[in-house]
C-alpha cells in the first residue's frame, strides 16, 4: 500500500474510526517511510496501543503485542524452548536405543521445538506490526536487550542460527512515562509525545466510535471529560475512559448526562476511589 | 547559483543549534534522523517542517515548550538571541573549596587523627568550622556505600531453586539419558534508592552535607539511585550528581536548583513525582525537617501513596540528632505514621548509619 502524505494517512486512519491528528499521523507516516520505530509517550488512555491495532487493520497485517512488566525477559519476549517435548523426545529415543548425540542435538533443538515469543515472531512474520506497550513498566536492563533487537532486527538463536526480517515490522512502542526511558532507545525512534484531545476533537471522536450517541451526550461527556482533566486527579480520564463511560451511558438507554445516570456510571471513568469521591463530594458533574 | 540542499542543511543545522542553546539535547545523530525525515516530506510546508523535527529532536515533553519557542524564533523570520541562563545567587549557597575538594592542604585543615576524626564523627556538621567541615565533606565521599539487594531476571547455576531446563537437556544430551535435573536462581541486583533532599531555607545549613551525601550514593550505585532536590519545586538532579568530583558535581547541581531557602512545599512536590515517576520497589528517602508550608493533610496523603509503591520509606531529619527531639512539626506528624524509619541526619556518623540501613534494608 503506497501511503504519499501525512493526510493520506489520516483519511485512512479515519476510514478505520481512528481521528488523527496531523502531529501523530506525521509520526505514523514517517515511521512507516524511514522503517523506524514510532514511540508515543503520553498518559493513560490517550490512544497510543489503539493507534497500533489501527495501523494494523489498515495495512491487513497481524498485530503482534509484546506487554511489557516488570522481571520481563528475553525468554518471555522473544522466544523460549518447548522443554517438556524436547525431554519427551529424548526419553523416546532412549526407548528406541539412539544415541547418536550430534543427532539427538539436530533433532531436539529443531524449529518445530522452539516456541515464537512476540519479538521473534514478529521477525518471522511479514509484514507484521509490533506493539511494545507499556515500555516504562520493563526494568531498564531490557530496554537495552530491545535496542539491540530494533536495531538490526535479526536475533541469533545459538542452536539454530539466525533469524532475520528481510522488511523489518512497523513497530509502535507506548510509554506511561511512570519513569524515564532511556535516550538511546528514544533516539532509534520517532518521539511522539500524545496529548489529551481538545474538546472538538474529543466530541468528533465519540460520534465517529459509537454510532448511537446523540450528538448531545457526546457535547456534555466531552465537556464533563474536559473538567475532570482540570480537577487534579489521581488518574484523569483518557478517551478511553469517555468511550467506555459514553458506552455505558448509552446502555443504560441515556440520550443526554444526567447527574443520576453520570453517577451511576462514573466507575467507567474514574479508577480511583479518591477519584470518585473528590468528584461527587465536589458536584463536578452538575452543570454539564 | 545557489544549492538548495546544502541551505536545507546549513538551516537545519543552524536550528539545532538554536535548540541546544535553549537546552533541548538534539545532537549530530538526531539532526540526521531530521533531514531524513525531510526527505519524506515537504519542506516548503511550514507544518511539515515543524514535525518533522519535533518528532526526531525531542525526547521529552519538557523539550517539547522549549521547541515552539526556538521554531518560532527561528522559522519565524527572527532569529532570536537566546540567553544564556544565569546562574543567580545559587552558587553562592554552594560556594564550594575547590581547594578542600582536590585534598589539598590549606593549612586550616590537619590530616585527620583517628581520634579527632572519632570527635567530628559526631558532632552537628551545621557547628562545624569550615575546615572541619571540609574534612567531614571529605570522609562522607569515602564512605563505602552498600546497597539492599533484590531479584533481577538473570539467572545462575545454583544447587536448588527452580529447573534449569536447558541446561537438563544439555546433559541429557551430553550423557545420552535423562539422568539429572540441574536448577538454577534469578542472581541479584542493587535495589533503586529514590532521594528527595529538602534544599529550603530552614535545611540550609544541612543541604551541602546531604548533597555530598546523594553524590557518594549516586557514585556508588549510578544505575540504581536517583535524586531529586525538593524546595518549593521538584528538581531531579541525578545526572549532575554523576560527576566523578563532588566539587564538580555540586556546582551543577546549584546551577539547576531554582529555589534555595524557599519553603517547603513538600506534599505538592511529591504529588508532582508520584504523577510522573513511580517509586515502586524503591527505597525512598526524604531528607527534610518537616517545616511544611503547605497543607500537611496534603502531605499525609500523598506520603501515604509513597508508602504503598515504595519497599521502604525513610525519612532523615537533621534535628532527630538532638536528645529532646519530638517529631512535632505539622509536616512531620503527618508524615510519621507512614514511614519504615525515621533516622537522623546531622553528623557523619548519622549519615553512616543511613548507609547502613540502605544497605540492609
Amino acid at each position: 500500500m503506497d501511503i504519499e502524505s501525512p493526510e493520506k494517512l489520516i483519511e485512512l486512519l479515519d476510514r478505520h474510526a481512528y481521528l488523527a491528528d496531523e502531529g501523530l499521523a506525521t509520526a505514523a507516516f514517517l515511521a512507516l517511510k524511514m522503517g523506524r520505530p514510532l514511540f508515543l509517550e503520553g498518559e493513560a488512555g490517550v490512544g497510543k496501543t489503539e493507534l497500533a491495532k489501527t495501523l494494523a487493520t489498515l495495512l491487513k497485517a497481524p498485530l503482534i503485542r509484546l506487554q511489557c512488566y516488570e522481571g520481563l525477559d528475553a525468554a518471555q519476549a522473544l522466544y523460549d524452548w518447548d522443554f517438556a517435548r524436547q525431554l519427551l523426545h529424548l526419553k523416546a529415543a532412549e526407548a528406541a536405543g539412539i544415541t547418536d548425540v550430534s543427532r539427538l542435538e539436530g533433532e531436539i533443538y529443531d524449529r518445530r521445538f522452539l516456541i515464537a515469543r512476540p519479538l521473534l515472531k514478529a521477525i518471522e512474520t511479514q509484514p507484521s506490526v509490533l506493539l511494545v506497550d507499556e515500555i516504562d513498566r520493563a526494568d531498564d536492563e531490557f530496554e537495552a536487550f530491545l535496542l539491540e533487537v530494533l536495531s538490526d532486527f535479526t536475533i541469533s538463536i545459538p542452536e539454530l542460527g539466525t533469524v532475520s526480517a528481510k522488511t523489518p515490522p512497523v513497530v509502535v512502542v507506548t510509554s506511561n512515562r511512570t519513569r524515564e526511558v532511556h535516550d538511546a532507545l528514544k533516539r532509534r525512534c520517532l518521539y511522539h509525545w500524545l496529548e489529551h484531545p481538545s474538546f472538538d476533537r474529543e466530541v468528533a471522536i465519540l460520534l465517529r466510535r459509537l454510532p448511537d450517541c446523540t450528538e448531545t451526550l457526546a457535547t456534555q461527556v466531552a465537556r464533563t471529560a474536559e473538567r475532570l482533566r482540570q480537577a487534579d486527579l489521581v488518574k484523569p480520564p483518557g478517551v478511553a475512559e469517555t468511550l467506555d463511560w459514553t458506552e455505558a451511558l448509552l446502555t443504560l438507554g441515556a440520550k443526554e448526562l444526567d447527574p443520576g445516570l453520570a453517577a451511576a456510571t462514573l466507575g467507567a471513568a474514574l479508577k480511583y476511589r479518591e477519584d470518585v469521591a473528590h468528584v461527587l463530594g465536589n458536584g463536578l458533574l452538575s452543570h454539564a | 547559483m545557489r544549492d538548495p540542499i546544502g541551505d536545507l542543511v546549513a538551516t537545519v543545522t543552524g536550528f539545532v543549534r538554536t535548540l541546544r542553546a535553549a537546552g533541548v539535547g538534539a545532537d549530530h545523530d538526531r539532526t540526521r534522523s531530521m533531514l531524513q525525515a525531510l526527505d519524506h516530506l515537504d519542506v516548503t510546508d511550514q507544518g511539515e517542517v515543524y514535525w518533522a523535527g519535533r518528532l526526531t529532536l525531542c525526547a521529552t515533553p519538557d523539550d517539547l515548550p522549549r521547541y515552539d519557542r526556538c521554531f518560532a524564533a527561528y522559522f519565524g523570520g527572527q532569529r532570536a538571541a537566546m540567553a544564556r541562563t544565569s546562574t543567580t545567587s545559587v552558587t553562592r549557597h554552594l560556594a564550594t573549596r575547590e581547594d578542600a575538594e582536590e585534598g589539598r592542604d590549606d593549612g586550616t585543615a590537619a590530616p585527620a587523627t583517628a581520634s579527632r576524626a572519632e570527635i567530628l564523627r559526631h558532632r552537628d556538621v551545621a557547628r562545624l568550622t569550615e575546615a572541619e567541615r571540609a574534612e567531614v565533606h571529605r570522609m562522607l565521599a569515602m564512605l563505602r556505600n552498600g546497597r539492599a539487594r533484590r531479584r533481577s531476571r538473570r539467572f545462575e547455576s545454583a544447587h536448588r531453586g527452580a529447573l534449569d531446563q536447558r541446561r537438563t537437556i544439555r546433559d541429557a544430551l551430553r550423557k545420552g539419558e535423562v539422568a539429572r535435573l540441574r536448577h538454577k536462581r534469578h542472581t541479584t541486583r542493587p535495589r533503586t534508592v529514590v532521594l528527595f533532599v529538602d534544599v529550603s531555607g530552614s535545611m540550609a545549613p544541612y543541604a551541602e552535607t546531604l548533597l555530598r551525601f546523594a553524590h557518594a550514593l549516586v557514585r556508588s550505585e549510578p544505575r540504581a539511585t536517583r535524586v531529586y532536590s525538593v524546595g518549593t519545586r521538584l528538581t531531579p538532579i541525578t545526572a549532575e550528581l554523576r560527576h566523578r568530583d563532588p566539587g564538580t558535581a555540586l556546582n551543577e547541581v546549584s546551577k539547576v536548583i531554582p529555589d534555595w531557602s524557599g519553603g517547603t512545599r513538600l506534599g505538592e512536590e511529591l504529588k508532582e513525582y508520584l504523577a510522573r515517576s513511580s517509586a515502586r520497589g524503591a527505597i525512598a528517602v526524604i531528607a527534610s525537617d518537616g517545616w511544611e508550608r503547605g497543607d500537611p493533610e496534603l502531605l499525609g496523603t500523598q506520603m501515604a501513596r509513597l508508602a504503598r509503591q515504595a519497599y521502604r520509606v525513610i525519612w532523615v531529619n537533621p534535628h532527630k540528632g538532638y536528645e529532646d527531639y519530638q517529631p512535632l512539626t505539622g509536616g512531620m506528624r503527618a508524615a510519621l505514621p507512614y514511614l519504615d524509619d525515621l533516622v537522623a541526619g546531622h553528623s557523619l556518623a548519622a549519615y553512616e548509619e543511613l548507609s547502613e540501613r540502605l544497605a540492609h534494608a
